[in-house]
């Protein structure tokens, strides 16, 4: 691939004030941001693999346990906050598409869904943790988590196993917040940016980037749900 | 900028702030070397002190915790804040951009946010230190870390996430450049062996320190808020943060190494006037390494408490790595046969690193095999071992490019003399520091001991080592002093002191700040030794 | 055994300071051969598949052999003979603490007779320490929370260093000691003084006081499984996993009795965490194995009949 050299990049330059000073070519910038957020991305894999890796240990030796504090968790809050975390990588795919076709209104209308389904999220969330606090779930020392290990009346539930469960969820899920907030304020930031008509057909990488990390914080939670919430439900 | 004067990334703008807010990776790669400079001298000021207390068998020097304190603090700062940083960061950073022909790396501004972070996870470190340490050892194993030390972990734990994240973004800009900036014709098969070493290390650098992230807040979370994931009094395993933690820490040796093999190929191929022996099993080896590297972490761990099995899975893939490793070095003794040889200071710490990185490498297989290892692990042969490669390799080979790309830099030449000298010094003073304790170790010297009053025939042995370390010390502050005397009357450097190949010395030394008039279109093969007339110049 | 690791290291070092002095050699002499001569060139070379095959394959057949030696002395390091004595070992910050199955106690010194093999079955109370014995080659970690074994036969009389190999705190460097080898006729003179309790004796002891042998009795009867002839043997749990009823077995079984439920039993058995020291464990652990049938070995004095099935 031959790019023209320098006088065309300025031409363009003069054209499109979004194209930064390093960069050939408008191509050649969304190609770089593009490839630099998969390449984040499968950063983030390995921080949260860790993670995973850890819960899938502890999941394996200690399954009564981990299975009554799955079934301590409510699947319906947790239910809830999976479809909404799937409408909002809706809302945000259509933002990315809005912005594509140069639809000003409804790039702004579909990213402020996004971040309003983020908090809801995030205020669900915050119930659960909550109810977590109160029901004295959460690691440290007024822990507490009485009961039978599940299908074995017989079998009390071992506090520290039990503790190392609440742990990794609290870890895990909080983590998870943390960079729904990040999302949220990435997105409050392209936000203002749209409404200043800044995203059209021909610049709109911020907004599919963004909307990148967004689906990807979503897997992860859809990785999450079932392996906190669900596994040994039924039991 | 003084009318007349050439524009060069040094005089287009002065002030502080042209500095601290600056996006030009040229720049950036300077506040680096200024921020690793000051760290290795605080590592290497930790190391004197080891060195000093182990003259003698009885602990005389500093109480036991301080000493604990001393190797846990030599190691965190060197690996964090001066290995892992220091030739991507400083080397890296400045010459990427320009040897593949491009204006910058592909995210300036992330550039600048890594060294920020740097800077933060140094400040955190710097914390640490002025308040007490921390005694954990670099490896901050549990429940030792978590459940029975009263020092500053957690703070050291974070300087280190921070940093960490620096070491991330570093390795994604780089890897991102190399995709989408090489300037036109400039192929893959084209570009500099330095180029493809530092695309392998960003790699391991992406995908290797989240998992040390994770694993250190973890730890981080475990002090804090008293939970139980390591610890067996409340259910954890300890196994498992080794696991976790040589998950990234084995492959992070590959991140310290694999620059400096990138450096030597391009002074062994300049100083020998010849292209590189076997570009492509270089490249395919660098690649190699970054991968296998990722599949051997629990041979730290053979009498760590894993199973028989798995010690042997690990102790075989082990090997596997090693044969990238032993092709490079053959590789670059090749390039030298046939060559037109001289020997100014970059060529000679090459030299040192090919013998050094050999001696090194070569104790792996020692440490590799099973049965050696029960005996040597945790003694000062490994210690031996390690610095070997990151000492007597890494800084090496580091050294040795700070020399080469010194002219293109600062524009100026440093003193070739004072140079070869340093680079003496270095290499005598390193054996003697290092070599004693590979003997030390089979012996039976554990690690990390303060005392060792009950073993009196370890004496004669520690005091070689430290006198070593005196003359690697001066090896060291040479260098320091002529590189800060040269910039002010050094003379002055020509485009391409060295006649070598390479886009970078197309451009004036110092560069301008955006690199080239024009974006250069590439024509011609790596190490184009052949069309390039003219001999390295006689040493001035 | 610490003579094969001799002969495998002399290997490797001999083949690498072949290898060195080959590449270090070459280097010095193209360095000079090759020096910059006015009016002659290099000569480019690309390389050759050739040469990297073989420089390739070479290494790593020889790298195979470092492998499989290595690893067959790892194997039978890790695989301590059948009837070895047994010596259980407690570390702690920062002493090393041995009971011998005959009931002696030492602390930070091990005496233990020539040609005997001993098996260390070690456990540590606060953090992870290491068994480092350099004169024999052998080292080990030694975890809390569960039993690491080592095993050795000395062959030398004589006094040797016994060091912690993993940085355990502020007194890493003091935790050291000796292995003393004794000839057997001095270890049975040493071993006569002191009118010990067997070890197996003290666990069985507590095994009446801490009420053990009201549900684990030596018939079908109990609520709990017998115990007699189960050491070394599968047990069928539960849930329906096998495990082999070894150390850690029973020790865990002690301290977190609700992990693994022996299949056709109750979980009623109620833990001793926190309540029996790791030496009382130990006195356990080695009482539950002397049931067995195969005599689980002494460390010296009077020769047990062994029994002929």
């Amino acid at each position: 691939m031959h790019n023209s050299p320098i006088a065309t990049a300025d031409q363009e330059a003069h054209q499109n004030p979004a194209l930064l000073h390093h960069f050939a070519t408008e191509e050649q910038q969304k190609d770089a941001a593009s490839l630099g957020m998969w390449v984040f991305l499968a950063t983030e894999i390995m921080f949260f693999g860790g993670m995973f890796c850890a819960y899938l240990v502890y999941r394996y030796w200690y399954f009564g346990d981990f299975g009554a504090g799955s079934q301590s968790l409510n699947v319906v809050l947790g239910g809830t906050n999976t479809a909404v975390l799937i409408c909002s990588s809706l809302t945000v795919a259509l933002a990315v598409r809005a912005a594509q076709l140069g639809q000003q209104k409804v790039i702004i209308i579909c990213l402020i869904l996004t971040m309003l389904l983020g908090l809801v999220f995030l205020g669900i969330k915050g119930v659960e943790y909550h109810d977590k606090f109160v029901e004295h779930h959460v690691p440290g020392p007024g822990f507490h988590f009485p009961g039978h290990v599940p299908g074995h009346p017989d079998i009390p539930i071992n506090q520290h196993h039990a503790q190392i469960f609440f742990s990794l969820y609290f870890i895990m899920t909080g983590l998870h917040a943390l960079h729904m907030i990040i999302g949220v304020g990435l997105f409050a930031f392209i936000t203002y940016n749209a409404m200043r008509r800044r995203y059209g057909p021909d610049y709109y990488t911020p907004v599919e980037v963004a909307g990148l990390y967004w689906h990807f914080v979503d897997i992860i939670w859809i990785y999450l749900f079932p392996l906190l919430y669900l596994i040994d439900r039924s039991k | 900028m003084a009318s007349g004067e050439r524009e060069t990334y040094l005089n287009k703008e002065y002030g502080i702030k042209s500095w601290l807010l600056t996006v030009d990776h040229k720049r950036i790669a300077l506040l680096y070397l200024v921020s690793i400079t000051f760290f290795f001298f605080i590592g290497g000021f930790f190391a004197l002190l080891i060195r000093l207390e182990l003259l003698t068998p009885a602990g005389d020097l500093v109480q036991a915790d301080t000493y604990n304190k001393l190797f846990t603090m030599h190691g965190q700062v060197m690996v964090f804040f001066f290995l892992i940083p220091a030739v991507p960061a400083v080397l890296g950073n400045f010459l990427i951009p320009i040897m593949i022909g491009a204006k910058d790396l592909a995210f300036p501004r992330v550039n600048l946010l890594s060294w920020y972070l740097y800077i933060i996870g140094g400040a955190l470190m710097l914390y640490t230190i002025l308040n007490g340490g921390v005694d954990t050892g670099w490896t901050f194993y549990t429940p030792l870390s978590t459940e029975f030390l009263n020092t500053h972990v957690v703070t050291a734990g974070l300087a280190i996430f921070v940093a960490g994240f620096s070491s991330i973004l570093t390795g994604l800009n780089f890897v991102v450049t190399t995709h989408r900036m090489r300037a036109p014709g400039m192929t893959w098969s084209r570009l500099p062996l330095f180029v493809w070493a530092h695309y392998a290390t960003s790699i391991i650098q992406l995908l290797g320190t989240p998992v040390l992230a994770i694993t250190l807040l973890l730890v981080v979370c475990e002090r804090l808020f008293h939970l139980g994931i390591f610890n067996p009094a409340l259910g954890g395993d300890p196994l498992l943060f080794q696991h976790l933690f040589w998950f990234y820490s084995h492959p992070a040796v590959y991140i310290m190494i694999l620059p400096g093999m990138g450096i030597v190929s391009e002074i062994v191929c300049c100083f020998s006037r010849k292209r590189i022996f076997g570009y492509t099993a270089m490249a395919l080896a660098l690649l190699g390494i970054a991968v296998v590297g990722f599949l051997v972490w629990a041979h730290h761990m053979f009498v760590a408490g894993i199973s028989l099995y798995a010690a042997m899975i690990f102790s075989l893939l082990s090997y596997f790595v090693a044969v990238p490793s032993a092709i490079k070095v053959f590789n670059w003794t090749s390039t030298m046969y046939k060559g037109s040889i001289t020997y100014q200071t970059p060529m000679l710490y090459a030299f040192g690193f090919i013998g050094l990185f050999t001696m090194g490498g070569l104790t792996g297989l020692f440490l590799a095999s099973l049965g050696i290892d029960v005996h040597v692990t945790d003694t000062y042969f490994v210690v031996a071992h390690f610095h070997y490669i990151m000492v007597g390799g890494m800084v090496m080979a580091y050294l040795g490019g700070m020399h080469f790309w010194w002219p293109k830099i600062s524009g100026r030449m440093y003193p070739e003399g004072w140079g070869r000298l340093a680079a003496l010094l270095v290499f005598v003073g390193f054996n003697l520091t290092f070599f004693p304790q590979f003997i030390l170790g089979y012996m039976g010297m554990p690690r990390r001991y303060w005392d060792y009053s009950h073993s009196p025939e370890f004496q004669i042995l520690n005091v070689l080592s430290t006198a070593g370390a005196t003359v690697l010390a001066v090896g060291y502050v040479l260098p320091m002093i002529y590189f800060l005397w040269s910039m002010r009357y050094g003379k002055p450097a020509p485009d391409n002191p060295w006649n070598a190949a390479g886009l970078e010395w197309m451009v004036p030394s110092p560069p301008p700040t955006f690199n080239f008039e024009e974006q250069p279109v590439v024509t011609w093969e790596a190490y184009n030794y052949d069309e390039i007339k003219e001999e390295v110049p006689v040493a001035q | 055994m610490a003579n094969n690791v001799d002969a495998l290291y002399i290997f490797l070092l001999v083949v690498s300071g072949m290898m060195t002095v080959a590449i270090f050699t070459l280097v010095l002499v193209f360095a000079v051969r090759y020096r910059k001569r006015p009016g002659q060139r290099a000569e480019q070379i690309d390389g050759s598949h050739a040469l990297e095959i073989t420089w390739s394959l070479i290494p790593f057949c020889i790298f195979m052999v470092f492998f499989a030696w290595g690893a067959i002395i790892f194997f039978q390091e890790r695989k301590p003979p059948q009837n070895s004595a047994e010596v259980y070992t407690v570390a702690k910050q920062w002493m090393w603490k041995f009971e011998h199955m005959e009931g002696q106690r030492e602390i930070n010194e091990l005496h233990v007779p020539i040609g005997r093999d001993v098996k260390m079955i070690m456990t540590s109370q606060d953090v992870i320490h290491s068994f480092f014995v350099p004169a024999f080659r052998i080292k080990q970690d030694v975890l809390p929370g569960r039993y690491t074994v080592a095993w050795f036969h000395a062959t030398k009389a004589g006094t040797y260093h016994l060091f912690c190999a993993e940085y355990c705190g502020t007194m890493h460097s003091g935790m050291v000691g000796s292995v003393v080898v004794m000839e057997p006729k001095d270890y049975e003179a040493w071993m006569g003084g002191g009118g010990n309790q067997p070890l197996a004796v003290t666990g069985e002891k507590l095994f009446t006081e801490l009420g053990c042998v009201t549900c684990h009795r030596s018939d079908t009867q109990g609520r709990g499984p017998n115990l007699v002839s189960i050491f070394g043997k599968p047990v069928l749990l539960e849930d329906g996993r096998t495990v082999v009823a070894d150390e850690n077995y029973i020790r865990e079984s002690i301290l977190q009795p609700g992990a693994k439920i022996v299949n056709g039993f109750k979980p009623i058995m109620p833990t001793f965490q926190g309540q029996i020291s790791d030496e009382q464990l130990n006195a356990l652990v080695a009482y539950v194995k002397s049931l067995s049938q195969a005599p689980s070995g002494q460390t010296g004095g009077r020769k047990m009949a062994t029994a002929t099935p």
